[in-house]
């Protein structure tokens, strides 16, 4: 028998602490639709798409409406389209993007991942292809997220792509520069990028992966920031105790949502990811629940220790709570996504090196990040090689989405609306690392590595 | 995750209080054959709380109807009502 008590707290979770799930994300496999015409890929492309994903809409409403757990986005994930597109006669792969866009409006979802590259060793040449169509590939469509995979702890750091990448993000911003440079919002680079991660813009369905899968992604941090709010002034320990049992309840429902989503749509569950998503809805921030455990702002000193402790306790509870986890799995810090980082980034309270330090601790990292649109390339690539070497030597996830938005500078504030919210540009470190970026080569394996 | 009984719902019901609350509500209810299974009130700072377990195992309505329903109710009582799934809370708060 449920408490009334119990009840009561569910209740208020989803009516003042905005609980949802963020996402239920389709997985597709595309290793059926190569062929040697570009043509006839994409019409596999768009016929498969459409043929699994084209239920997942309204089975996600459904669920929503019968639990009344708010589902935010519906999204697909397919496998990384260099892959897919090698085989093909197309020169460059814009057109791939242009049907998973058509695919995923016939679908009714909010984004497709996977306009994608793996190559943390290396190049193919449809690899080197794909990279350079993400520029007029995120121009041309409005649902398409790509990310391209640069360095993993096995095998180093790809710096030739590292470079690469810092004039990808540069063409990406003025191709979109009408609309604050959105499409580097929809790019993001990893080092150990997950196969089966929901989340966008680094989705992307991985070639050990199934047929089709349902991930779900978690949301919460409301939740956590209301629950540390009644053990203000007791010790820590109490304080992780805490974060553990609500990320506990929150990975539950997550759960059930992916059970009965799976069941309805016929498609084995994949995996839940527990990572805490925030949003620019006030009471949705990460950033408000490090200030609850005790500093005046995120950005002080003394924040890389509350997110470590937070990312740790929301594992803890969640692993627990679900029977397979995988994704990302950690706490999210972007700064345009939550509304207390971009508070305390137009105050100036937070610094690009302390978001860095704090990647360090938690999944992700340097996420949704404006800067001046004069920032040179050279410069991008150094803040990814930065983050690439953070996740490639410390074995863990990192990423970087950074958004040089061209005419901004700082102290300009640029907008997107919705979940992307908005973001101050934020100052960068000018001085010159166009010598270290311009040798290439890869950054050999950390020592490690070798496990075996 | 599941409960053994798919059909059984529990309804919350929050605000003002006043005359006739249950009479209003329970008269919906018996209109669709949802059975009343328990009730709980309490007022707490001048804030009436009901929650009641309901089954609807032989109701001639869903659950997604009978929410939109309820909550036309609730717009004209003012009281905010809303009814949720049991497996919610057994997800929740049962290991």
């Amino acid at each position: 028998m449920i408490t009334n008590f119990e009840i009561l707290e569910t209740i208020k979770m989803f009516q003042e602490q905005h609980l949802d799930v963020r996402t239920v994300t389709m997985g597709v496999s595309l290793l059926d639709c190569i062929s040697q015409s570009a043509d006839e890929s994409c019409g596999m492309i768009y016929d498969k798409i459409t043929r699994y994903a084209g239920n997942l809409v309204r089975v996600c409403d459904d669920i929503s409406r019968e639990y009344r757990i708010p589902i935010i986005n519906k999204r697909i994930s397919v496998t990384p389209i260099s892959i897919i597109a090698a085989a093909s006669d197309a020169s460059d792969y814009v057109c791939f993007a242009k049907t998973m866009d058509r695919a995923a409006r016939e679908c009714g979802v909010d984004f497709i991942g996977g306009f994608s590259a793996l190559v943390h060793k290396g190049y193919t040449i449809g690899d080197r292809k794909l990279v350079n169509s993400i520029p007029e590939g995120l121009a041309t469509t409005d649902l398409v997220c790509s990310s391209v995979n640069l360095a993993s702890t096995r095998t180093g750091i790809n710096m030739d792509a590292v470079r690469d990448m810092g004039e990808i993000i540069t063409q990406t911003a003025r191709l979109t520069s009408d609309k604050n440079a959105i499409g580097c919002a929809k790019l993001v680079v990893f080092a150990n990028a997950p196969e089966d991660n929901p989340f966008m813009a680094g989705a992307f369905h991985g070639v050990g992966e199934a047929e089709c899968i349902i991930n779900v992604g978690i949301s919460g941090p409301g939740v956590i920031k209301a629950s540390l709010e009644n053990v203000r002034g007791k010790d820590l320990g109490i304080v992780a105790e805490t974060i553990k049992r609500s990320a506990f309840k929150i990975t539950r429902v997550g759960e059930l949502v992916a059970q009965i989503a799976s069941s309805r749509l016929n498609v084995p569950f994949g995996i839940i990811d527990l990572s805490l998503a925030p949003t620019p809805s006030v009471g949705d921030s990460v950033a408000r629940i490090l200030e609850e455990i005790g500093l005046q702002d995120c950005g002080a000193w003394g924040t890389t220790a509350a997110l470590a402790m937070l990312n740790d306790a929301v594992k803890k509870g969640g692993t627990m709570a679900s029977s397979f986890v995988g994704g990302l799995s950690g706490a999210f810090i972007p700064v345009s996504e939550d509304e207390g980082m971009i508070d305390v980034a137009t105050r100036g309270m937070i610094s690009l090196e302390k978001l860095e330090a704090m990647t360090c601790v938690c999944s992700v990292g340097l996420d949704m990040i404006a800067v001046p649109g004069d920032t040179p390339p050279e410069i991008l690539s150094g803040m990814i090689a930065d983050e690439m070497a953070i996740g490639t030597f410390n074995n863990k996830t990192t990423a970087v989405r950074v958004i040089p938005v061209p005419g901004k500078t700082i102290g300009d504030f640029v907008e997107y609306g919705g979940l992307l919210g908005s973001a101050p540009i934020m100052k960068v470190n000018t001085s010159s690392c166009k010598a270290f970026i311009d040798r290439g080569g890869r950054i050999p394996a950390p020592i490690h590595s070798m496990k075996n | 995750m599941q409960s053994g009984d798919q059909k059984t719902a529990v309804m919350t019901v929050v605000g003002s209080d006043a005359v006739g609350i249950i009479a209003r509500i329970s008269h919906l209810l018996s209109t669709h054959n949802v059975n009343i299974k328990n009730i709980t009130q309490s007022i707490l700072d001048d804030v009436f709380t009901m929650i009641m377990m309901v089954d609807l195992a032989a109701a001639d309505i869903d659950i997604k109807d009978l929410s939109v329903e309820l909550n036309t109710l609730g717009q004209e009582i003012h009281l905010t009502i809303s009814i949720w799934q049991t497996d919610l809370f057994n997800a929740m708060h049962r290991i």
